[in-house]
């Protein structure tokens, strides 16, 4: 765990690429916070350091998008939610799942990822996603 | 400064709502501008009109940015200065504050303020995409989330704290159509039974098509001046007597609670405080049903019913059109449509003809204060204006 590396966006998705879910904490506060910011959302201070997240979460809300935009259609219908983990943050999440209708609110889920694409210009991010639990 | 006008409404219009095919966002917008303007035939517009507020979301529909000279030219406005507000769907609601500080201010005494989208000529994947850019891109939009998809987020959970059911909201289509189909303006004027809405197809579930808000082209205009001008100008004005404006987390997972939006309960707040007014003050009211729940969660928010009860509120009949507080007179974003730019001030019109008498079939008897709820993405921008009737 490293609390050099910039509290940004692109430090988020490069942690994504180790297979680290992140997320910052005010060292004040204790705020946790995704997205990652330099500014405390809850007290203001201006020092935050990088936490990793645990693998699992809880299942906040989620929906199943039929429509979409056109980068997703080979993936419609998908279902995303909100996960909120054990270190108090929440994260919007794709969720990927066979069975749709078993989603249950409140229900344990597990952080995977996928790889940083070949090629292509900005924005070169890989993705985090949610599983059901093995 | 309770209860006190802060700028009054001599005039409004609006374009036709709907698919207008060969029509541009410039020309929808002189449209809602010509029909403002026969209303007021005192007024010199291109002479009495110093400045023009436009709302306007996105440059993606048209290849079109820059967009306020445009529309402020085609409208007969030159060389007044001309400013796009942009605050996703709230950006005329947020172009009529920043209207009533130019007046409040002293710097004008005759602004024009309003709002337009040229949507329909992109398919629907597109729109829904060019949406989405209302959201967050690294976090919300790279996630696959929609805007049927963030509020179906809110909906899932009201459904599951609250007992919300998908044919309470459901019957805010139905009454928001009943609606729409006395406006001849609406994009949709045509009623929709439960039965239709709810076998319509999934959008985002549990949101359906006929949960969903109307991809349409439109225009609308409001003029302001200030309160002591305005018996001089028209004979039908309207005050604006509050204004409340808030902001919540970007991002919906932020939120402490998805059942609710923060900032609307705060701009409620502020606008009911400087209007010295209370929810049940308020005769009529246009809310910002971008999706069904919206308007459910919205008249939680705004103190018409308590929280956790608006499904059963509008299942109550209360926001009918003959109801004790009704709501979207217009059809609301639901059947009149949502030209994301124009909704804001195509609100405040609505609210314009039934304070003034001239809301025909649809008209509220006795009609004295109105309210109007606007927001922005998921709620990160709440807008809410209080008007009176002179």
């Amino acid at each position: 765990m490293s609390e050099l590396r910039d509290p940004t966006i692109e430090e988020f998705y490069k942690y994504c690429s180790e297979r680290k879910l992140m997320a910052v904490r005010c060292i004040r506060c204790r705020q946790v916070m995704v997205p990652p910011r330099a500014i405390c959302s809850n007290c203001r201070h201006s020092r935050v350091e990088w936490v990793e997240l645990g693998q699992r979460g809880k299942l906040v809300t989620y929906t199943i998008v039929h429509v979409s935009p056109p980068q997703f259609k080979h993936m419609t219908p998908y279902a995303v939610g909100i996960v909120e983990m054990p270190e108090g943050v929440k994260i919007p999440s794709i969720i990927r799942t066979s069975r749709p209708e078993d989603l249950k609110i409140g229900m344990q889920l597990e952080a995977d990822f996928s790889p940083r694409p070949q090629e292509g210009g900005w924005p070169n991010w890989p993705r985090y996603f949610f599983k059901e639990t093995e | 400064m309770r209860g006190k006008p802060l700028a009054t409404i001599i005039s409004a219009g609006v374009s036709k709502f709907g698919r207008r095919e060969g029509v541009y966002a410039r020309e929808l917008f002189a449209e809602a501008a010509l029909s403002a303007f026969h209303r007021v035939e005192k007024l010199d517009p291109s002479k009495d009109i110093k400045a023009a507020f436009i709302g306007q979301m996105s440059e993606a529909y048209e290849h079109q940015a820059h967009t306020a000279p445009i529309a402020a030219s085609w409208a007969g406005l030159f060389p007044a200065p001309a400013m796009r507000i942009e605050n996703a769907c709230a950006s005329s609601g947020s172009a009529l504050r920043c209207g009533i500080m130019a007046i409040m201010s002293g710097l004008y005494d005759i602004v024009l303020v309003g709002g337009v989208e040229k949507m329909t000529n992109q398919p629907t994947p597109e729109v829904t995409g060019i949406l989405a850019t209302a959201s967050d891109y690294p976090f919300e939009q790279w996630n696959g989330m929609t805007f049927p998809g963030l509020f179906a987020l809110m909906a899932t959970v009201h459904m599951h704290e609250y007992g919300t059911t998908e044919e309470q909201m459901a019957a805010v289509a139905v009454k928001n159509h009943k609606n729409g189909a006395l406006n001849p303006n609406a994009h949709m004027q045509k009623e929709v039974s439960m039965d239709e809405v709810l076998k319509s197809r999934l959008v985002s579930w549990p949101l359906k098509l006929y949960d969903c808000s109307l991809i349409t082209d439109g225009a609308s205009v409001v003029i302001l001046t200030k309160p002591k001008l305005a018996k001089k100008l028209s004979d039908n004005y309207v005050h604006i007597i509050g204004t409340g404006q808030a902001q919540d987390t970007f991002c919906l997972h932020e939120r402490e609670s998805l059942t609710t939006v923060k900032a609307a309960k705060t701009a409620a707040q502020e606008a009911y405080k400087m209007a010295d007014v209370r929810p049940k003050d308020i005769n009529v009211a246009e809310l910002h049903d971008c999706f069904t729940i919206a308007e459910i969660i919205g008249y939680e928010d705004l103190g018409f019913c308590r929280p956790g009860q608006g499904g059963k509120y509008v299942e109550s009949g209360a926001p009918d059109l003959n109801g004790s507080m009704p709501v979207n007179t217009s059809g609301g974003l639901k059947s009149k449509g949502h030209p994301v730019g124009a909704t804001g001030t195509a609100q405040i019109h609505e609210l314009y003809l039934q304070l003034t008498d001239q809301a025909d079939r649809r008209q509220v008897k006795d009609a004295k204060i109105g309210l109007a709820h606007n927001l922005g993405g998921s709620g990160a921008t709440a807008v809410v204006h209080v008007l009176k009737g002179s």
